[in-house]
C-alpha cells in the first residue's frame, strides 16, 4: 500500500458544516487505500473529523495541532 | 468460570446470548442511516441549520432528504425572481414574501431586515457559509430538496420559478413514505 498523501485539502478559515462537507466530497472521488491530508483551524473539527471518520467508516490515522492549524490525515476506508 | 479460569458450558452460552443482543442493536443502528427534514419556515434562522443539518448528514454518508412545504418552499425560489403567482392574491403574497436565499428574514430580532444584515456580516466574519453556499453544496452531496406540490399549488409557485436540482415535486405521502425508516426532523 502507498503511503504518499494523494490528496490535500485547505479548509483554514471555514466553520462547520464546512470542513467536514468539502472533505466527504474530496474523499468521493478517492480509492480505499488513499490518504487525505485536511487543514482546518475551526476547533470544533478536531471531534467532528473524530465523529465522522468514525460513522463514515474511515481511519483517522493522525491529528496534529500547530499553531492554531489542526491537521488530519484520514485513510479512505 | 472454573477457579482455574476456563469458561464453562453457562458461560459459553452466555457469551452466546450478549453476542446475539450485540448483533440486534448493530441491526438498530445501521436502520438510522436516512435523515428527513421536513422544512416548514423560511426564516432565516431555521433554514439555516436546516441546511448545515442537511448537507452534515450527507457528507456522513446518510442518505438525506429535505421536503419543503408551506414558508419553507420560499427559500428555494430563485434569488432574481420577484413577483411569483396567477392572482393578486399570490402575487401580494410574493410582494410580501420575497423568496430566495438572500431575501429571508429572521424569526426574532428582523427589524425590516437589519437583524438578517447584520446576522451575514457576522457570519462572514466568523466564515460560516451562507444559506446559498450551503444549499450548493448540499445539492453537490447528493441531498434529495422535495418542494412540495400542494404548498407550490397554493402560493403560485411555478418550477421554472424554483431553483435548478431540485427532485420531482411530491405530496405528503412521497414524504412520509421516506421518512418511515429515517431520523426525522421538523424545523
Amino acid at each position: 500500500m502507498s503511503q504518499t498523501i494523494v490528496q490535500q485539502l485547505d479548509v483554514q478559515g471555514l466553520a462547520c458544516p464546512m470542513p467536514i462537507a468539502k472533505a466527504a466530497i474530496a474523499i468521493r472521488s478517492m480509492q480505499p487505500g488513499d490518504r487525505l491530508e485536511v487543514l482546518a483551524t475551526d476547533p470544533g473539527s478536531v471531534p467532528d473529523f473524530t465523529a465522522w471518520c468514525a460513522k463514515t467508516g474511515n481511519d483517522l490515522l493522525e491529528q496534529t495541532e500547530d499553531a492554531g492549524v489542526f491537521r488530519f490525515l484520514i485513510l479512505k476506508g | 468460570m472454573t477457579a482455574e479460569g476456563t469458561l464453562t458450558a453457562t458461560d459459553e452460552h452466555a457469551i452466546d446470548e450478549l453476542r446475539a443482543e450485540i448483533a440486534a442493536h448493530e441491526g438498530e443502528s445501521a436502520k438510522h442511516t436516512k435523515l428527513v427534514i421536513f422544512a416548514w419556515s423560511g426564516d432565516l434562522d431555521r433554514i439555516w441549520p436546516t441546511f448545515i443539518l442537511a448537507t452534515t448528514a450527507a457528507a456522513m454518508g446518510m442518505q438525506t432528504t429535505v421536503f419543503f412545504t408551506f414558508w419553507g418552499l420560499f427559500p428555494l425560489v430563485k434569488n432574481d425572481v420577484r413577483i411569483t403567482g396567477d392572482n393578486w392574491m399570490q402575487h401580494m403574497m410574493s410582494f410580501m414574501n420575497r423568496g430566495g436565499t438572500e431575501h429571508l428574514g429572521l424569526s426574532k430580532m428582523n427589524f425590516a431586515g437589519m437583524g438578517p444584515a447584520m446576522m451575514k456580516k457576522l457570519a462572514d466574519e466568523h466564515h460560516v457559509a451562507s444559506p446559498q453556499e450551503l444549499l450548493e453544496v448540499a445539492r453537490d452531496l447528493g441531498v434529495e430538496l422535495i418542494p412540495c406540490q400542494m404548498t407550490m399549488d397554493l402560493l403560485g409557485l411555478a418550477k421554472e420559478d424554483l431553483i435548478d436540482g431540485l427532485a420531482e415535486p411530491a405530496g405528503a405521502a412521497s414524504a412520509l413514505a421516506e421518512a418511515q425508516d429515517a431520523i426525522t426532523l421538523f424545523i
